[in-house]
């Protein structure tokens, strides 16, 4: 399989005279073309600080981090980088830049230079992908956050990356402005093929995922299919993270087995008390 | 509710004057503002007055929507035209004490106000049928030449669509800060005008930090979406002059030229 992110030792510091705080430590990962992954930590472990080296938004202290191919420590890459890696922020509100959806969506292709009847499809295209046709000449002030954070997501899909880098996109968003985003982000990773890491500390986001990377106080501490990573309970719960309470009710039961969905817990159950 | 709140002053519509482009607007706007200053005369200010009627005909606009903008003028047109009337030197129609009104006094007083209420009309005309958006396109394009002499045209254009954007949030945010800072106990309402000022700085701080924040944010999402300056950009939406445009400029253009004509033969 195809890498299309690869660090090599990648240690940062936030302040270089402090060298004991590293942000990150020595984090070696490469990420397969077409795969979905969760990095998950809690606050303060580092995971954004991963996500924003991924497209050169920050640099390496130590080590390397190509994206695509690149080395995203040579400034002539980055415009490169950051058109096949796209990166979605927490925020809908601040990466919003224009007053009407179709120019907003409009503005990555407009960087690039392309002519306008191609950036009418494009614009298209993305609203369509992420389910937002109908809002094409709406303010984005006057939808809801899950609706802002999709029109955010078409504005990095108008620029067709490969790769889908999201820091926390459904964090400032209500239950079923989550939903559309978790589905979304699905359907472009299963259906567009578009490789996706997805920051969270959300554990069903992550079980959602094929892979799972666990991130404590800069390390990588797992790194495994979501079943893997969900069975070290105990270690998971050592560093200030959950697991799914699907996982949960089956470990206090004392079963082995790990759950990822709510069907998949009931017939566990199911068979459990059948004996 | 205040997320309701318009941009500007726009008044979306589909009229023949909504369709126009905004640069044929704004040059129009502008050259009608200039005629009017360089005309004099009864006639051709019966003219300009006429087109301005036209255009809120044509455009459907409320007249009320007119008027209301000219209230805030109104202290200004007052105070000119009494200045004018009193100090002009000419031919003495009245005297009483110290005051005298002269006929040239009143022709001032008269074609002044004619002229500062007819370019609030003619403004205000322009930004109701006009989005906040178009306008600062027009303007891009319009002040394109002055990218020679080095200035920032779209950086400029740039600052006032983020600014735009950014109205509502920022509206939304106050809204949130004030009303944290009132379960509190903060108190807005009450006291002298020190006082009121005094409160608002727990409302501004955090509303400038945040704001500092956001355009940090902002910079950043904008340079992961390949964000370079105006070199080598091109746009959705570009702006193209049609036939309306064109039988839209004529007209006003031998408009203009019958308002000077009249004004110069003196009628």
């Amino acid at each position: 399989m195809e890498k299309v992110i690869r660090t090599e030792k990648l240690t940062f510091t936030y302040s270089a005279d402090e060298a004991r705080s590293f942000a990150l430590k020595k984090v070696s990962l490469e990420i397969e073309k077409g795969s979905f992954v969760a990095v998950l930590g809690h606050n303060g472990s580092g995971k954004s600080t991963f996500a924003k080296h991924l497209n050169g938004i920050l640099l390496p202290s130590e080590g390397k981090v190509y994206s695509y191919g690149f080395d995203t420590s040579d400034p002539e890459n980055l415009i490169n980088i950051r058109r096949n890696v796209g990166m979605v922020f927490q925020n809908p509100d601040n990466q919003l830049v224009a007053t009407v959806v179709e120019e907003d969506v409009a503005f990555a292709p407009e960087n690039m230079g392309v002519p306008s009847e191609e950036i009418r499809k494009k614009v298209d295209d993305a609203l369509k992908t992420v389910g937002m046709e109908k809002f094409v000449k709406h303010a984005p002030h006057m939808l809801s956050g899950g609706q802002k954070q999709r029109i955010a997501i078409a504005g990095i899909l108008a620029m067709e990356p490969n790769v889908l880098v999201m820091d926390e996109p459904t964090a400032m968003l209500d239950p079923v402005g989550r939903k559309e985003v978790m589905a979304t982000i699905k359907r472009l990773n299963k259906e567009n093929g578009i490789t996706v890491i997805l920051i969270t500390h959300h554990m069903d986001e992550a079980a959602q995922a094929d892979r799972i990377v666990v991130i404590n106080a800069g390390e990588v501490t797992h790194d495994g299919t979501p079943r893997e990573v969900f069975s070290h309970r105990q270690e998971l719960l050592d560093i200030g993270l959950a697991v799914p309470q699907t996982v949960e009710i089956l470990d206090e039961l004392g079963l082995k087995d790990v759950a990822l969905t709510v069907d998949e817990c009931c017939d566990i159950l199911e068979k459990y008390l059948k004996g | 509710m205040i997320k309701d709140i318009t941009l500007g002053q726009f008044f979306p519509g589909n009229t023949y004057m909504h369709k126009l482009d905004p640069r044929v607007k704004l040059v129009i706007c502008f050259a009608f503002i200039i005629v009017l200053f360089v005309t004099e005369g009864i006639i051709p200010y019966a003219l300009a007055a006429l087109f301005i009627v036209l255009g809120v005909k044509v455009s459907k606009t409320n007249p009320k929507m007119l008027l209301k903008s000219l209230k805030p003028i109104m202290f200004l047109v007052l105070f000119t035209s009494i200045l004018n009337i009193f100090y002009v030197e000419g031919e003495v129609l009245a005297r009483f004490w110290i005051f005298k009104v002269t006929k040239e006094g009143l022709l001032t007083a008269f074609y002044m106000t004619s002229r500062i209420v007819m370019l609030v009309c003619a403004t205000s005309l322009l930004m109701y049928t006009t989005s906040p958006i178009a306008l600062t396109d027009a303007l891009e394009h319009l002040l394109a030449p002055l990218n020679k002499i080095k200035f920032p045209v779209h950086e400029f254009s740039m600052m006032m669509t983020i600014a735009m954007r950014f109205i509502p949030t920022l509206i939304e945010e106050t809204d949130k800060i004030m009303a944290a800072q009132k379960a509190r106990g903060a108190d807005f309402e009450s006291g002298n005008i020190f006082a009121r000022a005094k409160a608002l700085i727990p409302i501004l701080v955090p509303l400038f930090v945040s704001s500092f924040r956001r355009a940090d944010e902002l910079a950043t999402a904008m340079e992961c979406r390949l964000y370079q300056g105006g070199t080598g950009r091109t746009r959705l939406n570009v702006l193209k002059l049609t036939k309306n445009d064109y039988v839209f400029m004529v007209f006003c253009t031998i408009f203009f030229v019958i308002m000077i004509i009249t004004s110069v033969v003196g009628i």
